[in-house]
Formats: structure tokens, C-alpha cells, sequence
């Protein structure tokens, strides 16, 4: 097979080639302050269609939502709607500056209004803060709240965390920065929060339990109200982990079930792009009694409408508010496309998400459930875990996930959660047609008889992908990190 | 599974040699967490560790753990060499993988190479 | 049910398949009573219709595009060459999640390789990783990093006053249950010094000292002599640093830098009312294993291809969980693409030059303003593209008239600082034509004798 590796941009720049010119200054030039110029500037130089093609060469090595089926487990890469991108770069949007006076960008804070107005409807929470970057970010502002709440009533002894062993990775990590300790509760036969040893955790010290309902097997807890309880009734309050919002539009408002605080997942739920890894965003609503607590400022009116005038939009700061946790507003080419696409759903459109994406995984867990053993197998959400053996055959989740390469499908979420062993984390997502989802189980059923019969093919794979699989032994032992490095240090 | 038949071993897979005051992870530890790329000893030379206490940090390519101190006693020594060759626990996980070396330490309580063996067996279902 | 292709016929087989009669059956475990609420949204839009409603509310701001902009304070308005958006807007490129699987994700790898690599030419240190939300959340990770790296045994940070107010802001609530002195936040502080006053509140206690280049009022330094007495100290040093700066002046790196962190979005992101941006994050080898973030590296495929994974990973939330250094768990990806798809098209020669106009026309208009009765410099220090002018007047009236005139003034640095009541930050970009500097100053002229 012959090579298709792409040369860096460094590799590919020739001195002398440039891709785009500026003018000449029309001001006079002035001296430029000597004993603070650099001496080199190690950049590339290229033309512009040197760039062009590089970055396309390097597009198609990527598989992408566009490209095809990608039930990436807690994921949710639903497709994203052109239309987003569209509004997003709108002129007054994208070169608005977040310092403007509030006069001049009244129709960005009236989207900003209109989105939390929107997202504390659908969630059921009191207030809603826009701020946050990313899922990860909103649970360490959701934490901080917390924390802050139980301060403010002289309760500074709260520090420890309860986080289900059900629970995504971040959630220890965000209550970890913020200095909490953290307290794991196990599973039950059922997968739902083991309420013994959650009674056991509760007493005076916590501050909360961090919640990811439907949890990461995919299943909804059938005591969640139970647990809420147990939280509430120790002092605690109850963090929401939003991830799984795409279950749940228009079926529960957490708010309802007695949640205090969740970040939603714009990119997974509200269909903004995940860009290769980010940007996200992640913002927070919290109820009544943890509004003042939110990061400062959030979009309100300022001065209310009169005869004929409309209401003045800008920026209050909550009384008792945790501080800043991002520059500006969050962001806000994000929340143009999420606001985009709540709009063109409306309250039905909404609950179809969560019905379909439901559905879809149903209809997967029925048509795999004979072939790949699920175990904790019932009714389940948006996901479910399917374990990656198959019986008679040495063969891994890791080389199940290889395979289905081959056919053309971007693997599901592979060794989490952690409490599957091999596990297989399947999202189907509301926008794949029937066809697709049969495709996939077709696939995924022929790999079980692969396994059997030639496990090699499996260990082996992927075949098909331009790339095979890599060394990460040699990644990580050897460390090359950038193409590029100062001669000073290299020569070191 | 190599089980040195003279040391002792913690229930957090760490060997203590009584003859030589040397700590390091088991070889049951360093296949559980597979390529090791990274160490880093966290105590020196003249801190007091007790059972429970973080010796040193490990990350591998899919894992990342914490070492503790199986005993108590006073650091005397600690291998600098492994900060640039991680991958020695893999390899020699009871020679040149050590980690720190101590005095005054009591290794009543911890297992003997046959109990240890045991442990591991159970563990490898 | 635009985004959902099942049909009802579809649908019925596919319930059939699992067993029961209709979808509401699926929802069994939700509690009845809050089950299917009504959600009192607006009915749903079409297309067009929500195309139309988003540009009426588009069309209610004024933008940098219709006005003259002298607005920076953290967010620049620059040149952004076309093929950025081009790049940016391919599917394969935005619709793709984080590069877990590397034998279908090398075109994300290897440009967050190439921007990594990019970084570090920049910033003149040995290795950046796949960067941060934000300028203010990476100097907040810096922090982190730094309290890690020294195992939480120094409790002190030193960062200067003239570091951005919502970078400091952001820092206090990061840091807020860490117990943590953040020594020099002050902004009554004396502002006048530059970074001399800060080298008496380095200690042995002292884990980060941490300054902005230019700083926030635009001024330029030098930092090696303080970067020599932080480390006299053992404690690091963080530079927040202006990436377009950086194509004309000494890169931190240089100047023995730690730890250089800041705001990505000049390098060919929109200003999008403050995001999303960039924060990139560069540091030496010896201190990678305490910092955050994701992180590319080379290695080769099994068919001997040259080829990039993720790699560290060990280090991060999803494996360390309560132990990580961050609970990061996403980059920029996205904008990360966009700064190094600007860096590679501007190159060498083009980012030298975008620095150089953004100097000469800023001195020229510091130049010109200064000239007015009334108005001066507020700082006599060497400066970039911004500089603090003392106005006559306050500095909202001031803006009030220039924005009558189609201009947005510069940033009221009174909100801030105590002693620059009636100081303007302005900010000069290559975008700012000598005309507009003229209109400027004539408007300003003219309010100045009101």
C-alpha cells in the first residue's frame, strides 16, 4: 500500500512564498522599539493554495456527522443543520465586540435573554447563566454554586461530593479543582444509584450528589425521586449532569424533579458542532434559591419597556454571584445556533427529539441485545451498553470498534462506563434514518461471526482507513509534540 | 507472575524489601497498568512516610495511579534514574524499578509472597 | 420533523421490533406526574422563517463592519483572510468529535499537531498544547499548573495589576476554595511602575508570578530581569501574551518565560460578542506532565505511516478524575483550526507585517490625539497597539459622541482602575485606516471643547 501521509505545514513552506498581502501603512512609520524586536519569527511561508489544499488533503482524513454514522455513547453527535452555520456568521453577529455599549447590540442580548428564558422553560429552572464554555466548565460553575450556596448559610464544612460510579469522568474532576473531596456511591443490580450506600454517605459534610439521569448506561434511575430525597434530606443539594439532555426535552424537566443545578451541552443536545473537540458550551440553571449565586453578569432587563419602546437589555451581576468563570459572554456564536435550532423546533419539535433518539436506541438494543450481551438490559434511553465479547472468540471491544472502521462507521464509545467491562456505549441520536441504524446492526452482528471465524481480521482492523493502528507506546515514550522547535533548544 | 519469595506486599500491590529497606510497585501492579510513561516521586530523602502516604505518581498510556507507602519508616533514598526511564517497571519491576528506600520499617501486617500470590489469583478472573 | 427521517410506517415496525405499542411507552421510568410537560415555547419555525427572524435580530446591532471601531481590551478587530472561513466550513473539519479514533481522525490530529507546533514558533517555548476556552481560563490553568507542579506547597501568586481585570476576575473564582493569596491584584495598585513593583511581593511562598505583554494598557517590557527574580525565588513565570504582538516583539520564550498562555482570537476568529476564542497554553518540556489539556503526538501507524494520536492521556479528568490538574475535557478544536490556518496563510511575513501596521498606525494615532488640548498619554512607557489616553471628559459622554459620529470609542478604564477615571484604552489595527485615525481625533477635538 502506498502512503498517503501528508507533509506538514512546515515541511510544505518554501522561503519567499506568501499567501496574503497586506497594503503599506498610510501613516507615517515610526521607529519600532529596537531592544524589544524578536529575532526570528519561525513561521511557514505559503501561498494561499499551498494552504488550501494541505488543510483539504488533511479534511479527508477525517471521518465527520457529514460524512456518516457516528454513535458515539454520551456523545450525541446528532447532525448539524446547515442553517446554524448560516446564522451564526450573520454580520451582526460575528463582528460585534463583547465591550460594545449595550445600545449597540440589543439584538444580541435579546437572543441571549430569549435563549435563557428558553432553556430555564425547558428545563425547569428559575435562572440560567450563558457564561460557561463547555460541558466541563458548567459543572465546575455548577460545583462553585454549590459550595457557595452552603458557605453563605455558615455550612463551610460541606466538602465532600457524592458522584455515582455511573457518573461521566468530569464529574470528579470538576468537584477535585474546585477542592471538594469526592465520596463514589456504587451501582445496583438494576443500574440505578445503590440507595443503601447512598444513605450511608449523607450527613452533615456533603455538599451534594452529582446526578447524570439517564445515567451512563443509558437508563433512567427508577428511584431518582428517592435519591433526590435522601440528598435533600441530609442538606445536600443535587447536581444534574446535562449530557443526557437529548433523552429528556419535552419528557422531565429536571427542575420539576427537584435538580438544583444543571449545565446543559449545547453541542450535544442543541446541535452545535463539536468541531473536532470544542468549542462547546455548557451554560448553568440552577433554581431560585441558587440564582444570586450564578457567575456574573447574565443577560436581564435593565430598563423596562415603556409606551412604545421596547425593554433595554444588558448585564446584572447576581448578589451573592461566584465571580467570572470565562472573558465576556460565553459563546456566543454557539448560542446563535443552538437559539437557531430551539426556534425551528418549538415545544413538539423538541419532544420529537427526545422520542426518536429514544426509539432509535430501542430499536438497536432490540436488534443487537441476541448477539452482544447487555448487562443491565431494560427499557432504555438515548443509549445503551452493550458489553464488546462475543462468545468462543478472544476478541476485544477495542477490535469490535477496529472493525466497524471497515464498514464504514465511526466506532460507539469504547471502555466506558467503567462498571461494563468491554464496554460497547451506543448513541443512535434522532437523525438516523431506519436504514442506517439497520446497516449498523447488520454490521455489527457480521463482526460477532468474524470474530468466530477469523478473530485475526478483528485484531487487525481497522483495513480499510487510510491509517492503521497506531503506536501510542512510542507517542507517549518518545514525545514528539511539535514539528517545528527553536534551534536554541534543540540544540540543547 | 514474578513474586520474589522474601518480600513482603501491600493489598495496593507496592513490595517492601526487609532485607534492603527498598519500595517499589509489584509486577502484578506494572501489567495492570500495562506501558508506564511516566514517574514521578513525590517524598525525598529525610520525609517520614507511613502506610496510606503518596510515594509516587504513575501514569501509563491507558491508566494513571497513585503509589503508597506500604510501611512506615524515614526516606533514606530515592531512584532519580526512573524519572527518565518510566518504562524500567515494566521490566524490572523489583530490581532497577525500585523507588525509595527506607529505615526503621515494620513490616508486620503486610503479605508474604505466598498470601500475595493468592491475592493476584483471586484479582485475574 | 425536519432533522428526523423515520416515517411513520418506519416508526411502527421499528416498535414492533422492541416490543411495545407506541413511543410514550418508552418513558415508563420517568415519574408520571412530571412526565410530557408543556413546554410554553414558540411553535416551531421553518427554515426561512428562523432564517429571517435571526437576521432582524442581527440586523438590531451596530457592528465593527458599519462602524469605525478603537475598541480592544482583550478582543481585536483584525483582517481575517477569506480562505480561514473556507477551511473552517468543511464538514469533515466541524462536524467530526474529539480525535478518539486516530486511524479516522488524522485530519484533526495533524492540524492540532501543526497548531501546536505553530504555538510554540510563536511563543518561542518547546511545547503548547491543544489549547483552553479562553486567554482568562488558560492564565487560570496556569495558576493550576503551577500549584500542581509544587504540590501545593507555595500558596502565593503574584500577578500584576495591569493584567486583564476579567483574566484577574476569573482567576479569584477558579482559585476561590484552592486557599490561595493572589498577591498584587490590587487595582489601586501603582500603575505607573510596570512590572519593578511587583519583583518585592516575590517569595519563597511564591508558586506563579504572572504578567500580560503587551499589558492591559498596551505597554511593553521586558520581562527577563523579573523572570530572573522569580526564579532566584523558585517560582514560575507566566506570560499572558498578545499573539499578534508576538510577530514583531521578543517572544517570552526568550525571555525565560514558564508558562505562556493568551487570547487566540486575533489569529482569525471573529470577535462573535466574545466567543468562542482561544486560549493557547505553550510551556516548557519539563513541566508537561502537570499541564492540562490535550495534547498531540507524532508516532507511527502500523503500516509504518507517519502519523499523530492523543497522547498523555493518562494525565486528564476522564482517566485521573479527583486527581487531574483540570477538569478540562474539551479544546478549542475548531478555533484552533482557524488560528493556525491564519498563521500558515499570513506565514512569517504576513503576521510581521499585520504587527508592524497595528504599530505604526497606533503611534500615529496616540500621536495625533495627544496633540489635542486636553488629552494626553497616560503612560510614557514603550506600547503596542493600545495606549491609555487621559480624555477631559468622561469617557462615556466622550463615546456617546463618537458613536454619534459611527465610531465606537475606546474601553473606559475607570470601570476598572480608580485612578484612570477619564482614561480611554484605544486600540489601532491594521483595520483602522488613517482617515478614520482623522475622524477620530476631529471628533474627539470637537467634544473635548463642548
Amino acid at each position: 500500500m502506498t502512503s498517503i501521509v501528508e507533509k506538514t505545514i512546515f515541511e510544505l513552506s518554501s522561503p519567499g512564498r506568501t499567501g496574503v498581502a497586506f497594503p503599506d501603512p498610510d501613516v507615517p512609520r515610526v521607529k519600532l522599539p529596537e531592544n524589544l524586536l524578536r529575532s526570528d519569527l519561525p513561521l511557514p511561508e505559503l501561498a494561499e493554495v499551498d494552504v488550501v489544499r494541505h488543510y483539504m488533503r488533511l479534511s479527508k482524513f477525517n471521518y465527520s456527522v457529514d460524512g456518516g454514522y457516528y454513535p458515539l455513547g454520551s456523545c450525541t453527535m446528532k447532525y448539524n443543520p446547515k442553517i446554524n452555520e448560516d446564522t451564526a456568521r450573520l454580520p451582526g453577529f460575528a463582528f460585534t465586540h463583547p465591550l460594545q455599549p449595550i445600545e449597540t447590540v440589543q439584538g444580541n442580548l435579546v437572543l441571549m435573554y430569549t435563549l435563557q428564558e428558553w432553556l430555564k422553560e425547558i428545563s425547569g429552572f428559575a435562572a440560567m447563566t450563558l457564561q460557561p464554555a463547555a460541558g466541563a466548565h458548567g459543572e465546575l460553575t455548577g460545583v462553585l454554586i454549590m459550595r457557595a450556596y452552603h458557605k453563605s448559610r455558615g455550612e463551610a464544612k460541606r466538602i465532600k461530593m457524592l458522584v455515582p460510579d455511573s457518573a461521566h469522568g468530569t464529574n470528579p474532576a470538576s468537584s477535585g479543582v474546585a477542592g471538594l473531596e469526592i465520596v463514589q456511591i456504587p451501582s445496583d443490580a438494576r443500574g440505578n444509584v445503590d440507595l443503601a450506600a447512598l444513605k450511608a454517605a449523607c450527613d452533615e459534610t456533603v455538599v451534594g450528589l452529582m446526578l447524570t439521569n439517564p445515567n451512563t448506561l443509558g437508563l433512567f434511575d427508577e428511584h431518582v425521586e428517592k435519591v433526590i430525597q435522601i440528598v435533600h434530606e441530609c442538606g445536600g443539594l443535587i447536581y444534574g449532569d446535562g449530557a443526557n439532555m437529548n433523552a429528556l426535552l419535552g419528557i422531565l424537566r429536571p427542575g420539576d424533579l427537584g435538580i438544583d443545578v444543571m449545565h446543559f451541552n449545547l453541542h450535544k443536545t442543541f446541535s452545535t458542532p463539536h468541531g473536532g473537540g470544542g468549542p462547546g458550551s455548557g451554560p448553568v440553571g440552577v433554581t431560585e434559591k441558587l440564582a444570586e449565586f450564578l457567575p456574573s453578569p447574565i443577560v436581564g432587563i435593565v430598563e423596562e419597556a415603556t409606551d412604545g419602546e421596547p425593554p433595554l437589555f444588558g448585564f446584572i451581576e447576581p448578589k451573592q454571584t461566584i465571580g467570572r468563570v470565562k472573558a465576556f459572554h460565553g459563546h456566543f456564536g454557539m448560542l446563535v445556533r443552538a437559539f437557531t435550532y430551539i426556534a425551528m423546533h418549538g415545544p413538539d419539535g423538541l419532544r420529537q427529539i427526545a422520542e426518536y433518539a429514544v426509539l432509535n436506541a430501542n430499536y438497536l438494543l432490540a436488534r443487537l441485545r441476541h448477539t452482544y450481551r447487555v448487562p443491565f438490559d431494560r427499557i432504555c434511553m438515548h443509549e445503551f451498553v452493550a458489553e464488546g465479547k462475543v462468545e468462543g472468540s478472544d476478541v476485544r471491544a477495542l477490535d469490535i470498534a477496529k472493525r466497524l472502521m471497515d464498514y464504514d462507521f465511526h466506532p460507539p464509545t469504547n471502555y466506558f462506563p467503567l462498571i461494563v467491562h468491554e464496554a460497547l456505549m451506543i448513541e443512535p441520536t434522532e437523525t438516523e434514518n431506519k436504514d442506517t441504524l439497520d446497516a449498523f446492526a447488520d454490521a455489527l452482528i457480521k463482526i460477532a461471526d468474524e470474530a468466530k471465524a477469523a478473530p485475526e481480521l478483528l485484531h487487525e482492523a481497522p483495513h480499510k482507513t487510510p491509517f492503521g493502528r497506531m503506536d501510542e507506546v512510542k507517542a507517549a515514550r518518545e514525545l514528539v509534540l511539535c514539528c517545528w522547535l527553536p534551534e536554541e533548544v534543540s540544540k540543547q | 507472575m514474578n513474586i520474589p519469595a522474601n518480600f513482603k506486599f501491600s493489598k495496593s500491590d507496592e513490595w517492601f524489601d526487609p532485607a534492603t529497606g527498598k519500595i517499589g510497585v509489584t509486577d502484578f501492579a506494572q501489567s495492570q497498568l500495562s506501558d508506564i510513561v511516566f514517574v514521578e516521586i513525590v517524598v525525598g530523602a529525610g520525609d517520614a512516610v507511613e502506610p496510606g502516604k503518596a510515594i509516587a505518581s504513575v501514569e501509563s498510556v491507558k491508566a494513571a495511579a497513585e503509589i503508597y507507602a506500604p510501611v512506615k519508616g524515614k526516606v533514606v533514598a530515592v531512584n532519580d534514574g526512573l524519572g527518565g526511564a518510566p518504562e524500567v517497571l515494566n521490566s524490572d519491576p523489583y530490581g532497577a524499578g525500585w523507588m525509595i528506600q527506607v529505615e526503621g520499617a515494620d513490616a508486620s501486617g503486610m503479605m508474604d509472597a505466598a498470601a500475595y500470590a493468592k491475592y493476584c489469583e483471586e484479582r485475574a478472573h | 420533523m425536519t432533522y428526523i427521517p423515520i416515517s411513520p410506517s418506519e416508526r411502527e415496525a421499528m416498535l414492533a421490533t422492541i416490543g411495545v405499542k407506541k413511543i410514550e411507552d418508552l418513558f415508563k421510568d420517568v415519574p408520571a406526574k412530571h412526565r410530557f410537560p408543556d413546554l410554553d415555547l414558540p411553535p416551531a419555525l421553518t427554515e426561512m422563517e428562523a432564517a429571517a427572524e435571526l437576521g432582524e435580530l442581527s440586523a438590531g446591532n451596530e457592528s465593527v463592519r458599519e462602524m469605525v471601531s478603537f475598541l480592544g481590551a482583550g478582543a481585536y478587530n483584525h483582517y481575517i483572510p477569506s480562505v480561514v472561513d473556507h477551511i473552517l466550513r468543511r464538514g469533515e473539519f466541524y462536524t467530526a468529535y474529539t480525535p478518539y479514533q486516530p486511524e479516522v481522525s488524522q485530519g484533526t490530529l495533524q492540524a492540532i499537531f501543526e497548531y501546536q507546533s505553530l504555538i510554540t514558533a510563536l511563543t518561542g517555548m518547546e511545547v503548547a498544547n491543544a489549547s483552553h476556552y479562553d486567554g482568562a481560563t488558560a492564565v487560570a490553568e496556569a495558576v493550576n499548573m503551577a500549584y500542581a507542579q509544587f504540590r501545593g506547597k507555595r500558596t502565593k501568586v503574584v500577578i500584576s495589576p495591569a493584567v486583564h481585570p476579567q483574566y484577574r476576575a476569573v482567576l479569584r473564582t477558579y482559585t476561590q476554595g484552592m486557599g490561595l493569596e493572589l498577591a498584587g491584584d490590587d487595582p489601586g495598585a501603582d500603575l505607573e511602575t510596570g512590572p519593578a513593583s511587583l519583583r518585592s511581593l516575590i517569595d519563597a511562598n511564591t508558586a506563579l508570578v504572572v504578567v500580560q505583554y503587551p499589558d492591559f494598557f498596551g505597554r511593553i517590557y521586558d520581562y527577563t530581569t523579573l523572570i530572573e527574580t522569580a526564579h532566584s525565588k523558585g517560582a514560575l513565570v507566566c506570560v499572558a501574551a498578545n499573539p499578534i504582538a508576538l510577530g514583531l516583539l521578543k517572544s517570552p520564550g526568550e525571555m525565560g518565560a514558564d508558562i505562556v498562555v493568551g487570547e487566540g482570537q486575533p489569529l482569525g476568529i471573529p470577535l462573535s460578542y466574545g466567543g468562542p476564542y482561544l486560549g493557547f497554553f505553550a510551556t516548557r518540556k519539563q513541566y508537561i506532565h502537570k499541564m492540562a489539556g490535550r495534547l498531540v503526538g507524532e508516532t507511527v501507524d502500523n503500516r509504518g505511516q507517519r502519523a499523530y494520536v492523543l497522547t498523555l492521556t493518562a494525565r486528564e479528568q476522564h482517566i485521573k478524575r479527583e486527581r487531574a490538574t483540570s477538569n478540562i475535557c474539551t479544546n478549542q478544536g475548531l478555533m484552533a483550526l482557524a488560528s493556525a490556518v491564519y498563521l500558515s496563510v499570513v506565514g512569517k511575513t504576513g503576521l510581521r507585517q499585520v504587527a508592524e501596521l497595528c504599530y505604526h498606525k497606533a503611534h500615529y494615532a496616540a500621536g495625533q490625539l495627544s496633540k489635542i488640548p486636553g488629552f494626553g498619554l497616560c503612560f510614557a512607557d514603550p506600547y503596542f497597539h493600545e495606549f491609555s489616553l487621559c480624555c477631559p471628559r468622561p469617557v462615556a459622554e466622550l463615546n456617546a459622541h463618537l458613536l454619534e459620529h459611527g465610531i465606537l470609542g475606546g474601553y473606559d478604564l475607570g470601570q476598572d482602575y480608580p485612578a484612570l477615571k477619564d482614561h480611554m484604552l484605544i486600540a489601532v489595527t491594521e483595520m483602522n485606516t488613517k482617515d478614520e485615525i482623522d475622524a477620530l481625533v476631529d471628533v474627539l477635538s470637537e467634544a473635548s471643547h463642548d
